[in-house]
């Protein structure tokens, strides 16, 4: 009896071994199968087919399937006269946006997560106080925009805090709904996506460089600038990453913050789709793609992605 | 590092401790003035205190139905929860096993939180209105009756969780793998030679032992979902999710209302962070105890 079970259990048991790998490795398809098929279908096959339709004609009543640079032609009309054309304009705009609010939230970032990493010694206090502040990260946006209209409107806090002090005599204009508003919601919505990549950064850093750098006599600027700059060079870059497509890409700060009255790309593109012009936006999301993504290849070269993880 | 603290500590507490304010503060206003008196306006200063403003929001905001889009918000946040974390943890054990195509897939997911949002959303609207646009040449073409009436296929649960799901999926497949990173398969091999099969050592030992990080996952993925914009402002059919309904109130609404409406929405959302971080540390702490009495003789 056992000597005729023992081989056979022997052999069930070496089969899956046998097998292993293989029925694994199927598993590990079927397991990735889902998330693969929903970025095709949301992602691969809408962008293709924006891309296919900037190249269709339209009119006010419907879009037909052409292959005419029309749309791009129109996009940039005018462009190579001294004057400059619209679209240049606004991607101006939006660029200075991206400008001012990296220029912002970047040694902001900086700042917050080097003070989270190296000087704050114990660790259940560094998680309460990174918890504080990404938790505004998980409230809805339009009313963190909204928050500011009681503070920097013609009557709001401060301009009467400034007016009671003696500061100023007239209130304001322009704290609210200019250049200014739009670039404080950018800081304040954004600063975020910097803290978080930079401070996983600086957590990597192994803690006897520095020590090794204060040995060698390094001034504490010194080690900043030699030492942890370089070592924190991924974070800054997705960072940066996220901040220029967050920025880029805006139609919802720009409109609310800006009183419907500034330009900014995704603005355009989103009322082309209202009046159904959907060649128009598509040649224009083509354009605002190609522009972020070349902002971005830039930014990538210095990192390798994956190994950050 | 243990050195006394010099000029650079303070200084950077004192950026910190800016910035913390800068971040609260106006949320912080909004919820005081969410209380303002009846026969007061949207500045300051506060003519009395009263709960008139909720009272005129339960009533409802002019036409709009804004509890109804809550209601949608909300479905659609815990289908975009649930579907985010069971894809996420699933293609994390796929990426752990490694598959051919993974640095493609992975690409997709980056690419998925690069691409600008509005470019997402123009995608996937052009994509349904395409779509329905072909139905309604096979049924002008075939004339089969089942054809007939179609309206859109777009909708909360087709083109809206679909933009939604892009937003979500990266961020839960990001934490996957920082998670994964820092799991041991010495957990999973001492179940299979315990003999336990694959099924047996997820639902026993992965799940158990990464469930905080699942709730984390839930957190984002229900948050992201239910404050999600621009995503879904061109991917949506007639009804709109709860951000869409509040982006137009903006424009409309000049009464504190609108700030009864903010608080309403944040304390919604903070009940939510609360609870799922409350979660977590409840499922540490219950771990940790049962570690502890397993070491008992």
């Amino acid at each position: 009896m056992n000597d005729l079970t023992l081989p056979r259990t022997g052999e069930t048991a070496a089969a899956p071994i046998a097998t292993a790998p293989r029925r694994r490795r199927s598993l590990a398809y079927l397991q990735a199968a889902p998330l693969a098929l929903v970025f095709l279908v949301f992602l691969v096959v809408p962008l293709l087919l924006t891309a296919v339709v900037s190249f269709w004609e339209y009119n006010e009543y419907a879009i037909t399937p052409a292959l005419t640079l029309q749309n791009y032609a129109d996009l940039f009309d005018g462009c190579l006269s001294a004057d400059l054309c619209t679209t240049v304009r606004t991607y101006l705009s939006t660029l200075k946006f991206v400008a001012l609010t990296l220029a912002i939230t970047l040694p902001l970032g900086f700042s917050i997560a080097y003070f989270l990493a190296f000087h704050i010694r114990s660790d259940t206090v560094r998680m309460g106080l990174f918890l504080l502040c990404t938790i505004p990260f998980w409230t809805s946006n339009v009313i963190r925009m909204i928050s500011w209209i009681p503070l920097l409107g013609r009557n709001g806090l401060v301009n009467d805090t400034l007016r009671s002090l003696g500061l100023i005599k007239a209130p304001i204009e322009g704290l609210l709904y200019s250049d200014f508003a739009v670039v404080l919601a950018f800081v304040h919505l954004d600063t975020v996506f910097m803290i978080v990549p930079i401070f996983n950064s600086l957590a990597r850093i192994d803690r006897s460089l520095i020590e090794a750098a204060r040995d060698c006599g390094a001034s504490g600027f010194q080690t900043l600038w030699n030492v942890v700059l370089p070592l924190a060079k991924p974070g800054i870059a997705i960072g940066s990453i996220f901040v220029v497509t967050l920025v880029m890409g805006d139609f919802v700060t720009v409109g609310v913050m800006g009183g419907q009255q500034i330009a900014s790309v995704g603005k355009v593109i989103q009322v082309q789709m209202a009046y159904l012009q959907f060649p128009a936006a598509a040649a224009n999301a083509v354009v605002l793609l190609a522009a972020v993504l070349l902002m971005i290849l830039g930014l990538t070269r210095m990192i390798d992605l994956r190994r950050e993880l | 590092m243990d050195r006394p603290r010099g000029f650079a500590f303070y200084g950077l507490a004192g950026i910190f401790c800016l910035y913390v304010l800068f971040l609260y503060g106006p949320t912080l206003t909004i919820l005081a003035l969410s209380f303002q008196g009846p026969s007061g306006g949207l500045t300051f200063p506060m003519n009395g205190v009263s709960t008139h403003w909720f009272a005129k929001l339960w009533e409802g905001v002019g036409v709009v139905d804004i509890w109804a889009a809550l209601r949608r918000s909300l479905m659609l946040g815990l289908v975009v929860m649930i579907l985010t974390v069971a894809l996420a943890f699933y293609a994390g054990l796929a990426f752990r096993k490694g598959f051919w195509g993974a640095g493609l897939v992975f690409a997709l997911a980056v690419s998925s939180l690069i691409v600008p949002s509005i470019v997402v959303s123009l995608g996937i609207g052009l994509e349904f209105r395409l779509l329905d646009d072909a139905v309604k040449a096979l049924a002008d073409a075939t004339g089969w009756g089942l054809l007939q009436d179609h309206g859109t296929f777009m909708g909360l649960y087709s083109s809206a969780l679909g933009a939604h799901l892009t937003w979500t999926l990266p961020f839960g497949l990001l934490i996957m793998f920082a998670v994964f990173n820092r799991f041991s398969p010495a957990y999973e091999e001492a179940a299979r030679d315990l003999g336990a099969t694959g099924a047996q050592t997820l639902r026993h030992v992965v799940v158990p032992i990464l469930a905080p990080a699942l709730v984390g996952v839930a957190l984002f993925g229900f948050t992201l979902s239910f404050d999600e914009l621009a995503r879904t402002s061109q991917a949506i059919g007639g009804r709109n999710t709860l951000p869409l309904e509040l982006q137009g109130l903006t424009t409309t609404v000049t009464t504190p209302e609108i700030y009864a409406l903010g608080t309403t929405t944040t304390a919604f959302s903070a009940l939510v962070i609360g609870t799922a971080l409350g979660l977590t540390v409840w499922l540490q702490k219950r771990r940790a105890r049962r570690a502890l009495a397993g070491l008992r003789p």
